[in-house]
C-alpha cells in the first residue's frame, strides 16, 4: 500500500536495517554498526553496539555505556534542542514515554517535519517523561500492540492483582518476570505508588539498572538482592527477575513461588499459559490500540509509516480512516521484549 | 456466572494437576445446584447448543467490528471465543447487578434459534465482563481448551464429595445435565443414579505403548490390532447402541450393527467394513476379510446410511472383549475366563455382524517380535499385549494392556506452507504444509503437496520451525505464509492411500513431523513417486 504524493520525504530512507537518513550519512537504530547512529531508547534492540558515533539522551547513553562499556564518541542530545546533522538536516529529540531516556526523533530538513517515534506509549509512567504529541508531516509508528484485541487495562488493577496474590501466599512469594530495562524498574515505582514499602527483592540481572536509574533520579524505595538468601528469608515477599529466570533453575531457591509476568502480551491467555505464567500482570511499555490510533488522530501526519510489530492491522485502520500509510517490512526488532 | 467465569480464569492458569482439582472441587463444593451441575457439564464439554456457532460468533464480530481486523485478531489470537471476549464492545453502562447467573445463562442459551441467536446473543454478552464472556463463548461453542479434561473434572468430582471415582465414570453416562441425581447422591448421600435399565456407555479399557518394555508371553496374550475404530455395542431392554471411542452414539452411522446384537450384553471390539484386504489373506475362515481403513472413513460422520452403502461396505465387529451378559457383569474376571465367555458367546451372534479376534500364537516375546515384523497387512495397525489375569477396568492402567504398533513410514518432504496454530500452538507457525517432487528437481520437476501436519515436533523444534517461517516467508494469502522451500522435513505417517481430493493424488494417514532435515538440500528430497509406491490398497 505504498502511496506516492509529492514531496515524497525521499531524503528518508526506510531500509530493512534501519531508517537512513540520506543527506547526512545517519541511521536511527541501526541494527547493523555504523558511523552515525541516531538512537532513541537504550533497549537492545534498538541500541547496539559497535556504532561510530552516538546521538542519543543523557539517559539512554548512561544505559548504553553500562551495557557495551564507554563507547567514546557518544554526544548527548538534550530534550528539545535542535542538533545540526549538517547538509542541512536537524535533529529535535522529544519524550516517548517507553522508559527512561527514550525519545522521539523530529527531523526537518527544507520544511520538512518527519517523526520517528522509536518504541512509545501514552499512559503514565513514574521513571521518565511522558510522550509529547509533535506535528509533523510524516509519522514513523511502532506498532507492537497493533490490534484491536490489544487493550491494555490501568496499572492500578494489576498492581492490586500482584498485591493480592503476595497477600494471599504468607508462606510463599511472587515472582514477578519483568525486562531489565524499564519494566522492572517501573513496576517497582508502581508498587512504591501503591503504598507498598517494603523491601523488593531482586535477581542478579537486575541490580545494576536498578541502580542506574536511581542514580539518573529514579527513586525505587529499598531494593535488596534475592542472591544467596535462604528460602526463609524471601517468604511473603515480592521478588523480580528476567522473564527467562522463571522457568529456570535459578527460580528453584524461591519459597513456593507464585509465577507472575508483566508484559503486555498477558493480554492473551494462550500467550500467558505458553510461558506457564501463572498470574498474568497486563503492563506494557508499548502502546494499546486505542493509544496508537488516538496517537495517529492527534499527531495527523500526512502520512504514517510503520516500522515493526502487526503492521496489517494499523495500516488496514489507516485506510479506513482516509490516513495515507505504509509498512517499512523492518527487521531486527524484538517484538517479544515488552 | 462471576464465579464460574472465576474459575475458568484461574484454572487458564494453573499448572500443578492437584491444583486443578482443588480449584474445581471448591467450585462444586461452594455451588450451589443447578450451576454446579452446569459448570460441571461445561468442564466436561456436555453442553452443545445448536444455535451458537463459531460461525455465529464471526457473524456477530463482523457486525461490530471491521472483518479484516477481526481477521487480523483472530489469525494473531489463534482462538474464536478468545478474539471475540476482547474485541466485544462492552456497553457503558454495565451493571454488575444484572449479571446473570450460570443457570440462566444455559437456559438463554438453550432457548435461543438460529433466528434468535443473532439479537439474543448480544444482548447476553453485554451483560457479562470480559472473563464472563469468555466463558461463555468457549463452552458455547464446545472445547473449554483450558487444560482440563472431562476426567479430571470428575476425578474432582469425587474429590469434593469423597466418592470413589471409579463409581462416578460407572453413573456417569446415564445421567444428563446438570446432574441432579449425581449431585444427591455424591452431596447428600442419596441412592445412586440407576444404570441397569438404559444402554450405558461404560469408558474403554486402553493401553499404554510398550516402548522398550519387554513381557512373558506367559503372563500376556497377544492379538492384532486392528486398522478400524473400537466400538462398545450395548443392548438393554431391547435397545441397542453403538458408542464410538470418545463414547459418541454412532447407531445411526451403523443401522446393520445396532440391529445385530439382540440380548443383553455389553461387546468391545474394532468396527470394520467387509473387504478383501484386512485379514483377507489367511484362509482361516473364522475371520473373513475387511477393507482398509479408507473404505470405512466413506462411512463415517454420516447421520443416515443409504442402502446402496450398505450393500457395498457392510460393517461387521471383530470383537476383543465381553464386559456384561446376560445382566452378569464378567468385568471383574481376568482376561483369559473373559476370552473363555466370549468364545462361547459367538455362536449366539450372526457371523455376517461378527467374527473373533484372533489370538496370534507366539510361544516367546522374541517369537512374537518376528512374527509382528513379519505382518505385511496394511490392515494391521500392530498388536496388542493383554495381561491373563487382567480385569476390565477403564482407562489406562498401568501393566495390564499394551499396544505395540507397526513402525511408521517415513518420507522426505519440503515444507512449502505455514499457518498459525491454535491453543498450545497459538501464534506460533506450527501447522505445517509439505510436498513431495512430481519429477526430478533438477529437471524441471516441481513441489506439490502431499499432506499437512501440525504436530510431532518437540517445543523448542517448534520454536525453531516457527522462526524459519518467519524468515523465510516469500508470499502471503491471508494466513498463509509460503516458505522458500528450503527444508527438509522427514514425515512420519502410518499408511498411504489414492485420492482424487489431491492433486498430488494421494493422501497419508496421521502424518506428522518426525525430524527437522536441516542437513538434507531440498532437492534431494522424495518424490511423489516413492510415496505412491507405499500404497497398499
Amino acid at each position: 500500500m505504498a502511496f506516492r504524493s509529492a514531496p515524497d520525504f525521499s531524503w528518508i530512507k526506510p531500509d530493512p536495517h534501519g531508517i537512513f537518513v540520506e543527506p547526512c550519512n545517519a541511521w536511527i537504530d541501526p541494527s547493523k554498526p555504523v558511523q552515525t547512529a541516531l538512537v532513541t531508547h537504550g533497549h537492545a534492540d534498538h541500541a547496539r553496539g559497535g556504532h561510530g558515533k552516538v546521538f542519543a539522551t543523557r539517559e539512554t547513553i548512561a544505559i548504553m555505556n553500562l551495557r557495551y562499556g564507554g563507547a567514546g564518541h557518544d554526544v548527548t542530545v538534550p530534550m528539545r534542542e535542535p542538533v545540526e546533522l549538517g547538509s542541512g538536516v536537524t535533529a529535535t529529540y522529544y519524550p516517548a514515554g517507553h522508559v527512561l531516556g527514550s525519545a522521539q526523533i523530529l527531523l526537518e530538513r527544507a520544511g520538512e517535519r518527519v517523526v520517528v517515534t522509536g518504541d512509545y506509549k501514552r499512559r503514565f509512567d513514574p521513571t521518565c517523561e511522558p510522550f509529547e504529541v509533535v506535528r509533523c508531516d510524516v509519522f514513523i509508528t511502532e506498532a507492537t500492540f497493533g490490534l484491536p484485541v490489544f487493550r491494555h487495562p490501568s496499572i492500578g488493577e494489576e498492581m492490586q492483582k500482584l498485591l493480592d496474590a503476595r497477600a494471599q501466599r504468607p508462606d510463599g512469594c511472587v515472582a514477578v518476570g519483568a525486562y531489565a530495562l524499564g519494566k522492572a524498574q517501573r513496576v517497582i515505582a508502581e508498587l512504591r505508588r501503591a503504598g507498598y514499602h517494603d523491601p523488593i527483592y531482586l535477581h542478579g540481572a537486575l541490580e545494576k539498572m536498578c541502580a542506574l536509574y536511581e542514580e539518573l533520579g529514579v527513586p525505587l524505595g529499598e531494593l535488596r538482592s534475592a542472591t544467596g538468601l535462604k528460602k526463609d528469608e524471601l517468604k511473603g515477599q515480592i521478588v523480580l527477575c528476567p522473564p527467562s529466570a522463571l522457568n529456570d533453575r535459578w527460580s528453584r531457591r524461591l519459597p513456593d513461588p507464585v509465577t507472575a509476568m508483566a508484559s503486555g502480551w498477558m493480554k492473551v491467555r494462550q500467550r500467558a499459559r505458553q510461558r506457564n505464567v501463572e498470574l498474568p500482570l497486563v503492563i506494557s511499555d508499548h502502546c494499546d490500540w486505542d493509544e496508537l490510533t488516538q496517537t495517529i488522530r492527534e499527531v495527523n501526519p500526512a502520512e504514517t509509516w510503520v516500522t515493526h510489530g502487526r503492521e496489517e492491522a494499523l495500516l488496514r485502520w489507516c485506510q479506513l480512516n482516509q490516513r495515507r500509510a505504509r509498512a517499512l517490512a523492518m527487521v531486527g526488532y524484538e517484538d517479544e521484549d515488552d | 456466572m462471576r464465579a464460574f467465569a472465576m474459575l475458568v480464569d484461574r484454572l487458564t492458569y494453573t499448572n500443578s494437576r492437584n491444583a486443578k482439582l482443588d480449584l474445581i472441587a471448591d467450585y462444586l463444593r461452594a455451588t450451589p445446584d443447578p450451576d454446579r451441575g452446569w459448570a460441571l457439564a461445561a468442564l466436561t464439554g456436555a453442553l452443545d447448543f445448536p444455535a451458537v456457532k463459531s460461525s455465529t460468533i464471526r457473524n456477530l464480530l463482523t457486525e461490530r467490528v471491521d472483518p479484516v481486523l477481526y481477521a487480523l485478531s483472530r489469525d494473531y489470537v489463534g482462538d474464536t471465543a478468545e478474539t471475540a471476549s476482547l474485541l466485544w464492545p462492552a456497553p457503558d453502562d454495565q451493571s454488575q447487578a444484572d449479571e446473570p447467573s450460570l443457570s440462566e445463562v444455559v437456559d438463554l442459551l438453550r432457548a435461543m434459534t438460529r433466528s434468535s441467536v443473532m439479537s439474543d446473543l448480544p444482548r447476553l454478552l453485554d451483560r457479562l465482563d470480559g472473563n464472563g464472556r469468555y466463558a461463555l463463548l468457549k463452552f458455547a461453542t464446545g472445547a473449554m481448551r483450558i487444560g482440563v479434561s472431562a476426567r479430571l473434572a470428575r476425578v474432582a468430582f469425587a474429590q469434593a464429595f469423597d466418592v470413589s471415582v471409579d463409581e462416578v465414570e460407572e453413573y456417569w453416562h446415564g445421567v444428563d445435565p446438570p446432574y441432579p441425581t449425581l449431585f444427591a447422591w455424591a452431596a447428600d448421600g442419596a441412592p445412586p443414579p440407576r444404570t441397569d435399565l438404559v444402554p450405558l456407555f461404560r469408558p474403554f479399557m486402553l493401553a499404554h505403548p510398550l516402548d522398550e518394555t519387554v513381557v512373558s508371553m506367559d503372563d500376556y496374550a497377544a492379538e492384532w490390532k486392528w486398522d478400524g475404530i473400537r466400538v462398545q455395542l450395548v443392548h438393554v431392554n431391547g435397545d441397542t447402541r453403538v458408542y464410538s471411542r470418545s463414547g459418541d452414539d454412532i447407531s445411526a452411522t451403523f443401522p446393520e450393527m445396532a440391529q445385530a446384537l439382540d440380548f443383553p450384553a455389553v461387546l468391545d471390539g474394532e468396527l470394520l467394513v467387509r473387504g478383501s484386504h484386512q485379514g483377507g489373506e489367511d484362509n482361516d475362515r473364522t475371520q473373513g476379510g475387511a477393507a482398509s481403513f479408507n473404505a470405512l472413513q466413506q462411512r463415517l460422520g454420516r447421520k443416515t446410511v443409504s442402502k446402496k452403502m450398505l450393500k457395498e461396505a457392510p460393517a461387521f465387529v471383530r470383537l476383543y472383549d465381553v464386559l456384561l451378559r446376560d445382566g452378569e457383569d464378567l468385568r471383574e474376571l481376568g482376561w483369559a475366563t473373559r476370552r473363555e465367555h466370549l468364545e462361547l458367546l459367538m455362536e449366539r451372534l450372526d457371523p455376517e455382524r461378527f467374527d473373533l479376534s484372533r489370538l496370534i500364537e507366539a510361544d516367546s516375546f522374541e517369537a512374537l517380535a518376528a512374527i509382528r515384523e513379519g505382518a505385511r497387512d496394511d490392515a494391521i495397525e500392530g498388536v496388542m499385549l493383554k495381561r491373563r489375569d487382567a480385569p476390565y477396568v477403564s482407562g489406562r492402567r498401568t501393566g495390564l494392556w499394551y499396544k505395540w504398533k507397526r513402525n511408521p513410514l517415513l518420507i522426505d518432504c519440503v515444507l512449502m506452507y505455514a499457518q498459525r496454530g491454535s491453543g498450545k500452538r497459538s501464534s506460533f507457525y506450527s501447522d505445517f504444509t509439505f510436498g513431495c517432487w512430481d519429477g526430478d528437481p533438477d529437471n524441471g520437476g516441481e513441489l506439490l503437496p502431499v499432506g499437512k501436519a501440525y504436530f510431532g515436533f518437540t517445543d523448542d523444534e517448534l520454536k525453531w520451525l516457527d522462526r524459519h517461517v518467519r524468515q523465510n516467508t516469500v508470499n502471503r494469502f491471508g494466513p498463509v505464509r509460503e516458505t522458500d522451500k528450503s527444508l527438509v522435513l522427514e514425515v512420519a505417517f502410518d499408511s498411504v492411500h489414492e485420492s482424487k481430493r489431491h492433486k498430488s493424488g494421494v493422501a497419508m494417514r496421521f502424518p506428522r513431523i518426525n525430524r527437522i532435515r536441516e542437513d538434507k538440500p531440498a532437492h534431494e528430497a522424495d518424490l511423489i513417486a516413492t510415496l505412491r509406491a507405499m500404497i497398499r490398497d
